[in-house]
């Protein structure tokens, strides 16, 4: 059905959306009317028309993005026979909220947003997450039957459940940025795509801006962090290598908060991203940053964090006072390294090896553990 | 579309509650079973007057005591009749169960046909 509307509109995009259009609508509609006679021509007239509708909305509208209501989103979708291009709504926003709707197990979460808004195929999201195929469509299946069956519905969740809401929408992109991170580009380059559709949908929410303004940041230094296998620390980058494109599309896209208000975690960590890519590293400046931060996640993570620009900030007494609190992380191999790091630097050299000796035992890679070793080593 | 809410409740969430506070709690639950889309919904009587009947062999083996044997105690339930799974979960969320250190289950119900 794919490879017909790809012929007939010539363009793979416009036909994958429309193909993801009609079948959401199709999961929306058919519980409640009735699968139609033939549901394969429905499809396929469905998603022809919802492409042509959007071609005609994108010639004749300018960038029309709004938040729907949730009268407008409960309302039944525009008819695909509607000639009005302005009554029809775009609806990926209702796909994503969909998609990442709390009564849904959060794998299953993870991989409808995949399917459905990623446009990548079963194999390939199975492929993602070294899973078996097998096992990700019966993970997709149950999704499904999920909505179906306890009636999740296609909306824009109204007011009072919007902050929320959103909040597990960007937590599935994050999660999706981050699997992508170490090493499947495609994922991190589909995560940032979402960020891209939500920052346009929802151009005023800070933490949908902020969310995007990060994962730019860090995924423009993708090409920096290894060198020949081996972990390079962000002091050591070389900027050269980049993106200097997308880091100034982070900037940018950070720039637009500003004058959204309240603080907000996804932003603050843009925020400290984005310094952490000029030359030198203004330490005093991200400092504050990480303490508000930590006041409002409370992450202990955070807290480690926020040790670590301490102690860059010249204060690297306070900074071991710091992570001797965070029992918590434990069992945390980046806990252990800090403070190996901060020991060392400290002079108080038997306790960095001993400490050096932890992290390694719970090191998660072998270029992290070989940093480590060779870490030990120059002890 | 038909909603089952079972309530579970901590056991002694009324313990350290005035009489007052125990009132009020009891206008809530019965607020609720006013709302026109609840359409049914018991509240039982404590664990200790439960007893469970299993049967094996054609035998039925009675015990004493509730089915699971948890901490939480199901205690009642409603069934609501809503537009979509939120609109149940809305009123979940205003059962004082939920708040008090137990939990509310939702489900669909099975339509059985007419």
């Amino acid at each position: 059905m794919l490879a017909s509307l790809v012929g007939f509109l010539g363009n793979v995009d416009l036909a994958e959306e429309a193909v993801q259009e009609a079948f959401a609508l199709a999961a929306e509609r058919w519980p409640r009317e009735g699968a139609p006679h033939r549901p394969g021509a429905w499809l396929l007239t469905t998603a022809r028309n919802r492409a042509i509708d959007r071609l005609r909305r994108e010639r004749t509208l300018a960038a029309k993005t709004r938040l729907l209501t949730s009268q407008a989103a409960l309302q039944e979708p525009a008819s695909v026979d509607d000639d009005d291009p302005s009554t029809i709504p775009d609806e990926r926003l209702e796909l994503m909220f969909l998609c990442c709707h709390p009564a849904l197990a959060l794998d299953g979460q993870v991989a409808l947003t995949l399917r459905a808004l990623g446009g990548l195929s079963t194999d390939e999201i199975a492929q993602a997450f070294l899973i078996a195929p097998e096992t990700m469509k019966r993970r997709l299946s149950r999704a499904k039957a999920k909505i179906q069956a306890a009636g999740i519905p296609f909306r824009v969740p109204p007011e009072h459940l919007l902050p929320e809401r959103l909040a597990a929408v960007l937590a599935v992109v994050y999660l999706i940025f981050n699997a992508g991170y170490s090493g499947r580009a495609d994922l991190a380059t589909e995560a940032i795509r979402l960020g891209r559709i939500l920052a346009r949908l929802l151009p005023n929410e800070p933490s949908v801006l902020g969310l995007l303004a990060l994962m730019l940041c860090h995924d423009a230094r993708r090409n920096a962090r290894f060198a020949a296998g081996e972990l390079v620390l962000l002091d050591d980058q070389d900027p050269s290598l980049w993106d200097a494109a997308q880091l100034a599309e982070a900037r940018s896209v950070l720039q637009r908060t500003r004058s959204l208000g309240h603080p907000d975690p996804y932003v603050l960590q843009a925020a400290i991203a984005v310094l952490q890519t000029e030359r030198p590293i203004d330490w005093p400046r991200i400092v504050p940053l990480y303490d508000e931060l930590a006041r409002l996640t409370g992450s202990p993570v955070v807290e480690l964090n926020r040790a670590v620009a301490m102690a860059q900030a010249g204060a690297p007494e306070a900074a071991l006072e710091l992570t001797e609190r965070l029992e918590l992380l434990d069992d945390y191999p980046y806990l252990h390294s800090t403070r190996a790091e901060l020991l060392r630097r400290l002079g108080r050299t038997d306790e960095a090896r001993a400490a050096y000796q932890r992290a390694l035992a719970l090191a998660r890679t072998t270029p992290e553990q070989r940093f480590l070793q060779r870490r030990l080593a120059e002890l | 579309m038909q909603y089952a809410l079972l309530i579970y409740d901590k056991p002694d969430s009324g313990a350290g509650l005035s009489e007052e506070q125990q009132r009020a709690i009891s206008g809530e639950y019965l607020a609720i079973a006013r709302d026109p889309r609840a359409v049914g919904g018991a509240q039982l009587q404590p664990v200790e007057t439960a007893t469970t009947v299993r049967v094996q062999d054609g035998r039925p083996l009675i015990t004493d005591g509730p089915f699971a044997d948890t901490k939480e105690v199901f205690g009642g339930y409603y069934v609501f009749e809503a537009e979509h799974l939120d609109a149940a979960l809305e009123v979940a969320a205003r059962i004082p169960a939920a708040r008090l250190g137990g939990a509310v289950e939702v489900r669909p119900i099975v339509e059985m046909p007419r």
